[in-house]
């Protein structure tokens, strides 16, 4: 078990490590150099003096180890609109978004398990294609089509929510409805796949016999080994989500990293824009990877398979 | 059974809107300021926006785009994806180590934030659009060709092939490709579908598609400005768009049990 763990940690490192060359490639071999991006129109500006402040005068090599021993030090570089160091500007955003992400998985288990459930019991029946058609439905209307739609119905029409921003109460509750519902429509799909599979079972039959009741059945056998490829699946959707977050936090006007994102894109703020990229990448992978821990320890399985291996 | 279903009529509709667009280029972007925001069936059956171009003909303009950048990304993306992926699993060895090292890497990442970054980094405007798209897109056609293509080398009919001395490329060409069709077309489907919700995310955040030309992503973040005054201005192109997206996952489901292919 120990020596999985490092394996995987290790692994983990090497991917954080790609991610970072991969963003410092993306500044410097795009088109263009980013003095001359961070400039724009603007004149009077002493480029040559900027170059060396940014350290743009050395060469790749040296520019690279710079900008990785940085990173490690925790000197990501300073936005040129804020004038602050991006980690602290990052930092004050990543519990609005994180908030929001929570939340929004939240929702989705909230609308998919009974969902999933009631499709995977009523198998083929009326419910069944209801709940399916939903999910197609769910999966095929994008963050930035709902969110105007419920501000419409719900905030316009009714007053119940808040149009923006994230000050009043309830204000969560649109936003993180919008982010949560593609991931529901997915969750619903796959719990009621698992279900299915999972029903047919050997266990299952056997605690039949012994006189389960079909709740028991259902929610105690079957539910806590259907729910494995959902907690995977919650983990490979987190992506969609951190991407996903940065549309609804510009539909929504909420404060959070995928919002300052988009700003600083506007404003070619280009250590922002990469600072931001590279902290919710790093966010993804580590998650990932505890996702796929817990994986393992909730399915005894795995975790003697990899044991011997 | 599923040319004659609901999804496919609307993908057809979809595709005719696209094809006729060049026909009202100019009534799509003709300013006319006296019928600003009117309401649909005022002065055109789907109101006017914000310049007052009537909206039927800024959908139809934004169907062209949307169709094109999903042909464009899908097409290069999984051609590249495919040929890929298959001469990784051909070849075998380092290149194989190579291939699966930067599919791998391109995963780390978030997809949307990757094509986001790429986006911003290239620059705004169509071309850079479905360029950024495709660098995000290949990743999946090559997994899947990979995956396939590692199965499929062991068949006895790619075997008596290669025993034949038939040259690599033409027992690819030949005999791994036409069984690698499935599976990639439900692919491609779906791709279809992610390609127009990127392709208007990525107008919606700004980074697409610019004005005059028409996205449904743009028109519904200039529309959201109006969105108390006006809200068909958001409406009206969004329930499009949600309807064509429908329309193409329903159709890559119905594709995937027709042609039994397991996820």
């Amino acid at each position: 078990m120990m020596a999985s763990i490092m394996r995987q940690f290790l692994g983990m490192l090497v991917v954080i490590w790609v991610v970072m060359t991969a963003v410092f490639m993306l500044l410097h071999l795009a088109p263009g150099d980013p003095i001359g991006i961070m400039l724009g129109d603007s004149v009077g500006m002493d480029e040559s003096a900027l170059r060396q402040r940014f350290g743009l005068d050395l060469s790749l090599w040296h520019q690279y180890w710079a900008f990785m021993g940085g990173i490690l030090k925790g000197d990501w570089g300073m936005s040129i609109f804020y004038h602050k160091p991006v980690l602290e500007l990052l930092w004050a955003r990543l519990p609005a978004t994180l908030t929001l992400a929570l939340l929004a998985v939240a929702i989705a288990l909230l609308i998919a398990l009974p969902l999933g459930i009631i499709a995977a019991v009523r198998k083929n029946g009326w419910q069944d294609k209801l709940a399916m058609m939903t999910a197609l439905v769910g999966m095929s209307i994008p963050g930035f089509v709902l969110g105007p739609i419920l501000i419409i119905v719900l905030a316009v029409d009714h007053g119940w929510f808040p149009v923006s921003g994230m000050t009043a109460p309830y204000a969560w509750v649109l936003p993180a409805l919008t982010l949560g519902t593609a991931l529901a429509a997915i969750l619903t799909r796959m719990l009621r796949a698992s279900l299915l599979e999972v029903l047919h079972e050997d266990y299952i039959r056997t605690a039949k016999a012994k006189g389960a009741s079909e709740t028991r059945l259902l929610l105690v056998h079957g539910l806590r080994n259907a729910f494995l490829p959902i907690l995977t699946l919650v983990g490979l959707q987190l992506g969609a989500l951190l991407g996903g977050a940065v549309i609804i936090e510009t539909v929504f006007d909420w404060p959070g990293l995928g919002l300052l994102l988009i700003e600083s894109i506007n404003r070619r703020d280009y250590a922002l824009v990469l600072g931001a990229i590279l902290l919710i990448t790093i966010f993804y992978v580590i998650v990932n990877n505890l996702i796929e821990l817990a994986y393992r320890w909730l399915d005894p399985r795995i975790r003697i398979a990899g044991d011997s291996a | 059974m599923i040319w004659r279903s609901w999804s496919f009529v609307i993908i057809i509709l979809w595709i005719s809107m696209a094809l006729f667009a060049p026909f009202v280029r100019e009534i799509a972007d003709r300013i006319q300021l006296e019928t600003l925001l009117l309401s649909p069936f005022q002065h055109a059956p789907l109101g006017s926006d914000e310049l007052g171009r009537p909206l039927w003909a800024r959908l139809l303009a934004g169907a062209q785009t949307s169709a094109w950048v999903a042909l464009m990304v899908v097409g290069i993306s999984a051609s590249v994806g495919t040929f890929i992926g298959m001469l990784s699993a051909y070849i075998g060895g380092w290149f194989d180590h190579l291939i699966r090292w930067i599919i791998d890497a391109f995963l780390a990442f978030p997809h949307l934030l990757l094509a986001i970054a790429l986006a911003a980094v290239l620059g705004a405007g169509i071309g850079n659009l479905v360029l950024a798209l495709s660098i995000v897109g290949w990743v999946g056609y090559a997994r899947l060709a990979r995956g396939q293509t590692l199965s499929l080398r062991n068949r006895y009919h790619v075997m008596a092939a290669r025993s034949l001395a038939v040259p690599r490329y033409l027992v690819l060409w030949r005999h791994v490709l036409p069984l690698l069709f499935a599976p990639l077309a439900i692919e491609m489907t779906f791709g279809i579908a992610g390609a127009v919700i990127a392709e208007a995310g990525l107008s919606f955040l700004g980074l697409g598609v610019q004005p005059p030309q028409a996205s449904w992503g743009t028109m519904i973040r200039e529309g959201a400005r109006y969105i108390l005054t006006a809200p068909h201005l958001v409406l009206v192109p969004g329930i499009t768009l949600m309807l064509v997206i429908l329309a193409v996952n329903r159709f890559g489901d119905a594709l995937r049990d027709k042609l039994d292919v397991r996820q």
